[in-house]
């Protein structure tokens, strides 16, 4: 018996048109499956198209070419099984923490009693469970990350999408998070695809590591196994030696596309 | 500083101002009263016509046709405003449409329409509705049509993600966006519903505020110009308050200005 996959994008081109008429091809060719149960981390310079390539996994964009297939169905439309985690801060400002973590349950329908009840508890699986009636703007960076999180899983999808979650936040909020992230995921194991510009991150977190190449027309040019052990503490797993090992071979790779990203950057700012 | 001490000032700049007042328009300078009665009156007798006024009881019917007309103005052209903002923002066809008839309206001064409202609608109270309405509608709409327009691009995602139907986002984003926006608005609106009712009286009526000022006025009962103003100004700073305390209870969610929740 073989388990469909979770996410596999085929021959996906994604393209732009530019106000001038131009079309910008942002992603070209990007094959790239995720298993049932796998977490993989996609890694590139800024500008490579990665969080375009999660909108498509998402359904929120339409790739130009290729097909988008979640569980072994072509995706039409947005991506029902997926929940979102966004760069930005998403949450609805009108809404207290624990209404926008049980926003997901109103909206299917479920007893408002319920619904409380769950988010209440999400809160608290997320460290929050006392600032359930504070609205977003009263919390910090770190603790809206935290209900953003409770928000999307407490719709208990089977595929986690995220796109740089933990950006915003300053070094060590991120680790908390990480270990926060890590912990929630080994409860179900959820298939999860996470971008992310930071590589010690995505290698601390996942299961393999995809590169992208700078962009436009950017292509994923690497994709590596990541076996150090289950479960991990983010803090820990950094002084692991195959951590470094693993670290400076996949650097190897990144570290030309990142300058040829900035390189690219620079020139089109003096273009400008 | 502490609240007692700036209550202190401000209570003086009015005792200082108002003392002024009486004393350049009772005693001579030189020789010469700097503020003839005639013109400037003086706050002793202000306050008399005042008084006279609450005791008698005649202000509160004048006072309750000015309030009545202010929130009428206002309930009818925020609804209107609500409308036709979430009407435009979801439609760009039909805003590109209207777009020119819009500002040419809007840029009209309203003081010119309330001849034709009289005209239209009489000397009662809906002649000075109408007038109010159309203040209190173009910055309703305006805030509104803002406001659905610039709800954050993620967190419309985010809704779409969450699962929600465009009914769903509408209840759950657009509407609590568009609503926002027109309450931090609510202190002009208001104001604008009041000055409608109160020109309108003014240009043409037999009761409120305006028709009080407008009657002094036209038998040079300067005192009479001054008490109206007077109590038009508490009227005013009264419903301020109420709108300030409405304002604090819906959008709690809302950060200050100076930081704290």
């Amino acid at each position: 018996m073989t388990t469909p996959t979770a996410v596999a994008l085929e021959d996906a081109k994604v393209a732009f048109r530019l106000g001038d008429g131009r079309i910008y091809t942002a992603v070209e060719k990007a094959h790239l499956a995720v298993a049932q149960g796998e977490f993989v981390a996609i890694v590139g310079p800024t500008g490579c198209g990665k969080s375009t390539l999660l909108n498509v996994a998402a359904g929120l964009l339409k790739p130009a070419a290729g097909s988008v297939r979640i569980f072994d169905r072509p995706l039409s439309g947005l991506n029902r099984d997926a929940g979102y985690l966004f760069q930005a801060d998403a949450l609805f400002p009108w809404k207290t923490a624990l209404d926008n973590v049980a926003i997901g349950l109103d909206i299917m329908g479920a007893p408002r009693a319920e619904a409380v009840q769950r988010a209440q508890k999400w809160l608290t699986a997320v460290g929050l469970g006392a600032f359930a009636n504070r609205y977003p703007h009263m919390l910090s960076g770190g603790q809206r990350k935290r209900v953003a999180l409770a928000q999307v899983l407490i719709r208990d999808p089977k595929i986690l999408l995220m796109d740089e979650p933990f950006g915003p936040l300053d070094a060590q909020t991120r680790q908390v998070m990480g270990n926060l992230l890590l912990d929630l995921w080994n409860a179900d194991r959820k298939a999860v695809l996470f971008v992310t510009h930071d590589l010690e991150e995505a290698i601390a977190l996942a299961d393999r590591v995809v590169i992208m190449s700078a962009g436009p027309s950017s292509r994923i040019i690497g994709d590596w196994r990541v076996s150090l052990q289950r479960p991990r503490d983010i803090f820990e797993v950094r002084l692991d030696k195959e951590f470094h090992a693993l670290h400076r071979e996949i650097w190897n790779v990144l570290k030309d596309e990142v300058m040829k990203g900035y390189a690219q950057s620079t020139q089109a700012a003096e273009a400008v | 500083m502490s609240r007692v001490t700036l209550l202190a000032l401000q209570v003086l700049v009015a005792v200082v101002c108002i003392a002024l007042w009486q004393l350049l328009s009772t005693v001579a300078v030189f020789g010469k009263i700097l503020l003839p009665p005639f013109f400037f009156s003086n706050p002793v007798d202000v306050l008399a016509q005042i008084v006279k006024w609450f005791s008698s009881g005649v202000i509160w019917k004048h006072l309750g046709i000015t309030l009545t007309e202010s929130i009428l103005a206002f309930v009818i052209g925020s609804a209107g405003g609500v409308l036709v903002g979430f009407w435009f923002a979801r439609q760009p066809l039909v805003a590109a449409v209207f777009d020119p008839y819009v500002k040419m309206v809007n840029a009209l001064p309203r003081v010119v329409l309330a001849p034709i409202f009289a005209l239209w609608l009489g000397l009662g109270i809906w002649s000075k509705v109408a007038l109010g309405v159309t203040l209190v509608f173009f910055i309703v709409f305006f805030n509104v049509y803002q406001g659905v327009k610039e709800v954050s691009r993620t967190v419309l995602d985010n809704g779409r993600m969450l699962g929600m139907s465009e009914r769903q986002l509408m209840r759950h984003v657009y509407w609590p966006s568009a609503l926002s926006w027109m309450f931090s608005s609510l202190h002009t609106s208001v104001g604008f519903a009041v000055v409608g009712a109160v020109v309108g009286e003014y240009l043409g009526s037999a009761a409120g505020l305006g028709y009080l000022i407008q009657q002094a006025e036209g038998v040079f009962d300067v005192a009479g110009v001054f008490a109206g103003m007077f109590v038009l100004s508490a009227f005013v700073i009264l419903i301020d308050y109420g709108v300030t305390l409405v304002e604090r209870r819906l959008l709690v969610w809302r950060p200050t200005v100076d930081g704290r929740g």
